[in-house]
C-alpha cells in the first residue's frame, strides 16, 4: 500500500495570533483562505478575528488584510472591488469575513447595500451568536434563551426572549447568486462551500457557524464536538441556495436532542435549573424541528 | 485658447475631478452638494470620464467605499454636506490614520436640529480634529483651482492625509461663474498618476489597520500631525505650482488683503471673504485702517503666516461660521490658542455670523468693525462671543 502524502504548504493564516485556546473562528478562518486561495484581498470589520490577529507589528494574515471600522466592511469590500476593476487587476477576488455584530446588526445597512449593488465580494459572516469581543453582548445572531451579559437570565428573565434573525433568508432575498451556512465541524464541507462560492461572481454569502468556548462557557476542547451537535439536533441547518433555491442540504445520520447541545454550555444553564427552563428547552426543540422540517435535514 | 466658460460651481467641481483622472467615484445625495456627483455621473454615463462609480446606501458607505479603493492603491473621490460629513465621522478619522489620500468636497451647510440647508461651517469644523486636511474657497475659480491640487497634495509621499476642500453651499456651488479651465495636458504635467508605495496586493501581502496598544498609540497620532505641520512647505510649494499652471496666484496658506498698517484685520475664511473684501474697500476709502486675511488651508493650521500678517494689528475680529457650544468659534479658538503668550499680541474679538445661511452684508461688516474696536477701547479681557444680527426679541 502507498501513502499518498500531500506536500503541505505554508498556510495562508499562520499560528502565533491571540484567539483564545479552542476558538471556532481562528480554526474558520484558517480553512476559508485555504478554499479561497491566495490570490485574495480579506477585509474585516472590528471584531475578535481583527483583535486577535492585529496587533500591531504582528500578523497571522499571508494575504493582504484590511480592518477599518465596526459597521464598514461591506462598502470597503466595495470599495477594493472597484479598484481592482478600475486597474484591471480582474484575477484578485476579494472576501470579507466579520462576526455575527458586524454582519447581523451595526454593519447590515452596509451590507444590504453591498449586495444591492451586485458587487464582486464574498462575504462570509463567522457566527458565534454575541458580542464576543466586548464581553458577550447580545445581538440579533443569538440564539433565543441563550443568556448574554446585556439579556441575562435573572429571576424575571429566561436570557434571549426573540428569535435569531434569518440572516441567510435575507441575505438570498436580495436575488443574489449564491448562499450557503456552513460549520467548522465540517470543515471539508465549509471549504467546498467557499471554493464554490469563489466560482460565481457578484455578491456571496456563507454563514458559518463558530462555537466560542470563552463566552458560550463550554471546555475549549469541545469546539467541534458543540459545533457537530449544534447541526445534529437541527438548530443549526446547514445548506446551500443557488439562485434563490436550495441545492443541497447536509443531511443529519443521527439526530440528537437539543438538550444534548445546550446542557454543555453555560449560556443555557438557566433553562436546566427551572421548571420555565424546560418548558423553554420544549420550544427550542420545537425550532429545530421546524428546521429539520423545513430544510429536509433528516435523511430518509 | 483659453477655456473659459461661465458655468455653475459644481459642474466646475466635477470638471476639476474629471480632470484628476480618479479611479473610484461615490456617491449619496444631501443638498447642497449633489449637483456635483450628479455632474459626474453623467460624465460617467457619457464615458467622459473613466472611472468606477459606486452609488451607495449612505454616506457612511461613501466614504468608506473611498477607504477601501485607496487602500487597494486608487485615486478616488466623493462629496458631500451637513448631516452626510456627520455620518461620515467615525470612517474619515480612521481614514487619517490609516494614512489614505482620497479628496472629497465638503459643500458647507449647517447641521440640524433645526433642520436647515443653508451654509455655515458647523459640518466641516466638526471635523477639523479628524486628521483631514482643510482648505476653504473663496469663489468657484478658487473651488476649481483647489481640487486640481488636493490630490497633489493629500497623494504626496510624505502627507498621505485625505484632503477636503470645503465650498460654500448655494453660494458657490449653485452660482454661475466665470471660470477659466486648465489644459488636460497640463493637469496630467501636474498630477501624475497615484502610485502608492503601499497598497492591497497579494504578491506583497500586508496588514492594514492594526490593533494599536498604548506602547504605539501616541505616535500614530503624533505621525499624523507631523505630516500636517511638516507639510506646510509642501504645500506652499505645491501651490506655486498649481499658480504657475493656472496663471492666477493660488499662492499662500493664507491671504492678506489691505493688510498693510492695518489697525483692525478681519479673520474669515471661505465666500464671505468676497463681501468682506468689497467692504473693506469702502471702509478704507473713509480712512478706516481696516484689512482682512482670508485662511484658505485651515488644517493644517497656519499659525506663522497669520502670526506675520496680524502682528502689527491692535483688534483681529473673526467671523466664524461656526460654534463650539459653551465656548467659541472654531477660529477664534485656535487664534488664541496660538496668540496667546506673543508679546504685544493684538486682541482677537470672535463673533459668530451667518449660522444657517443669515446673511452678511457690508452694513453687517462695517457694524462688526466699529464693535471689535469699542471692545478694543473698552480693554475688556477675554471678551466673550459676540453672537452678530441676533433677534433679541426671540432670545430674550
Ligand atoms: C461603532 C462601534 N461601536 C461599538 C464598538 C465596540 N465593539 C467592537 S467589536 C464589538 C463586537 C463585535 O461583535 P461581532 O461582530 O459579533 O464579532 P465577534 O467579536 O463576536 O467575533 C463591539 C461591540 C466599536 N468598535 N465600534
Ligand atoms: S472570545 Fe470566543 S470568538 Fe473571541 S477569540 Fe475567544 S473563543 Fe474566539
Ligand atoms: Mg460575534
Amino acid at each position: 500500500m502507498t501513502v499518498k502524502k500531500e506536500t503541505p504548504k505554508e498556510s495562508l493564516f499562520v499560528s502565533g495570533h491571540r484567539a483564545c485556546h479552542g476558538c471556532g473562528m481562528a480554526l474558520g478562518a484558517r480553512h476559508i483562505l485555504e478554499a479561497t486561495g491566495d490570490d485574495v484581498i480579506v477585509v474585516s470589520p472590528t471584531g475578535c478575528l481583527e483583535t486577535f490577529t492585529s496587533p500591531y507589528g504582528f500578523s497571522p494574515w499571508r494575504v493582504p488584510w484590511i480592518h477599518h471600522v465596526f459597521e464598514n466592511a461591506p462598502a470597503v469590500a466595495s470599495g477594493v472591488v472597484a479598484a481592482l476593476r478600475a486597474q484591471g487587476r480582474d484575477h484578485t477576488r476579494v472576501v470579507a469575513i466579520g462576526g455575527d455584530g458586524g454582519t447581523f446588526d451595526i454593519g447590515f445597512g452596509a451590507l444590504s447595500g453591498m449586495l444591492e449593488r451586485g458587487d464582486d465580494v464574498l462575504y462570509i459572516c463567522v457566527d458565534n451568536g454575541a458580542y464576543m469581543n466586548t464581553g458577550g453582548q447580545r445581538s440579533a445572531a443569538t440564539p433565543p434563551w441563550a443568556a448574554t451579559t446585556t439579556a441575562p437570565a435573572g429571576r424575571q428573565s429566561m436570557g434571549k426572549a426573540e428569535m435569531k434573525k434569518d440572516l441567510p433568508e435575507i441575505v438570498a432575498a436580495h436575488g443574489i447568486p449564491y448562499v450557503a451556512t456552513a460549520s467548522i465541524a465540517y470543515l471539508g464541507d465549509l471549504k467546498k462551500k467557499v471554493k464554490k462560492a469563489m466560482t460565481f461572481h457578484g455578491p456571496r454569502y456563507i454563514q458559518i457557524d463558530t462555537p466560542c468556548p470563552s463566552v458560550w462557557s463550554f471546555p475549549s476542547h469541545l469546539t467541534l464536538e458543540i459545533g457537530r451537535l449544534g447541526v445534529n439536533s437541527g438548530l443549526v441547518p446547514l445548506f446551500e441556495k443557488e439562485n434563490g433555491t436550495i441545492t443541497a442540504t447536509r443531511k443529519i445520520k443521527r439526530k440528537v436532542p437539543v438538550s444534548d447541545y445546550l446542557d454543555k454550555q453555560k449560556r443555557y444553564r438557566h433553562l436546566f435549573d427551572s421548571e420555565q427552563g424546560q418548558f423553554e428547552i420544549e420550544k427550542i426543540q420545537a425550532l429545530a424541528d421546524t428546521n429539520i422540517e423545513k430544510y429536509g435535514l433528516l435523511s430518509v | 485658447m483659453d477655456d473659459i466658460r461661465v458655468v455653475e460651481g459644481s459642474e466646475a467641481v466635477a470638471l476639476a475631478i474629471k480632470a484628476c483622472r480618479p479611479h473610484v467615484i461615490s456617491a449619496f445625495p444631501i443638498s447642497p452638494q449633489t449637483h456635483i456627483v450628479e455632474g459626474l455621473a453623467k460624465m460617467v454615463a457619457d464615458g467622459d470620464i473613466d472611472a468606477e462609480y459606486v452609488r451607495v446606501e449612505s454616506e457612511f458607505s461613501a466614504a468608506s467605499v473611498l477607504a477601501g479603493a485607496s487602500a487597494a492603491g486608487s485615486r478616488s473621490y466623493t462629496a458631500s454636506s451637513s448631516q452626510g460629513l456627520l455620518l461620515m465621522t467615525e470612517v474619515l478619522y480612521a481614514s487619517a490614520g490609516m494614512r489614505l489620500p482620497f479628496v472629497m468636497t465638503g459643500v458647507n451647510r449647517s447641521i440640524s436640529a433645526p433642520i436647515n440647508i443653508q451654509v455655515d461651517h458647523q459640518d466641516s469644523m466638526s471635523l477639523r480634529d479628524a486628521g483631514l486636511i482643510q482648505f476653504y474657497v473663496e469663489s468657484v475659480q478658487e473651488a476649481y483651482d483647489m481640487h486640481l491640487a488636493a490630490f497633489k497634495i493629500a497623494e504626496d509621499p510624505n502627507i498621505m492625509l485625505p484632503v477636503m476642500v470645503c465650498m460654500d453651499g448655494w453660494v458657490l456651488t449653485h452660482s454661475y461663474e466665470r471660470v477659466q479651465f486648465v489644459d488636460q495636458q497640463a493637469v496630467d504635467d501636474f498630477l501624475p498618476p497615484f502610485a502608492p508605495e503601499h497598497y492591497l496586493d497579494p504578491a506583497a501581502p500586508k496588514t492594514w489597520g492594526s490593533y494599536a496598544e498604548s506602547d504605539v498609540m501616541m505616535e500614530f497620532k503624533y505621525a499624523i500631525h507631523k505630516a500636517m505641520t511638516d507639510g506646510k512647505p509642501r504645500i506652499r510649494e505645491i501651490l506655486r505650482e498649481l499658480s504657475a499652471m493656472t496663471g492666477r496666484d493660488n499662492n499662500g496658506l493664507i491671504e492678506t488683503y489691505r493688510t498693510d498698517g492695518a489697525d483692525i484685520i478681519l479673520v474669515a475664511l471661505g465666500s464671505v471673504t468676497g463681501t468682506v473684501k468689497d467692504a473693506i474697500d469702502e471702509l478704507r476709502d473713509a480712512g478706516r485702517k481696516v484689512g482682512l486675511l482670508k485662511i484658505r488651508c485651515y488644517r493644517p493650521f497656519p499659525h506663522e503666516e497669520i502670526w506675520q500678517a496680524v502682528k502689527d494689528a491692535n483688534v483681529i475680529a473673526v467671523m466664524d461660521a461656526s460654534f463650539s457650544m459653551g465656548s467659541e468659534g472654531s477660529i477664534g479658538l485656535d487664534l488664541k490658542a496660538k496668540l496667546f503668550g506673543r508679546p504685544q499680541a493684538p486682541m482677537v474679538v470672535d463673533f459668530v455670523a451667518g449660522l444657517g445661511g443669515r446673511e452678511i452684508n457690508a452694513r453687517t461688516i462695517r457694524r462688526l468693525v466699529v464693535r471689535a474696536e469699542e471692545i478694543h477701547r473698552l480693554g475688556l479681557v477675554l471678551p466673550e462671543a459676540q453672537w452678530v444680527n441676533l433677534d433679541a426679541s426671540i432670545v430674550s
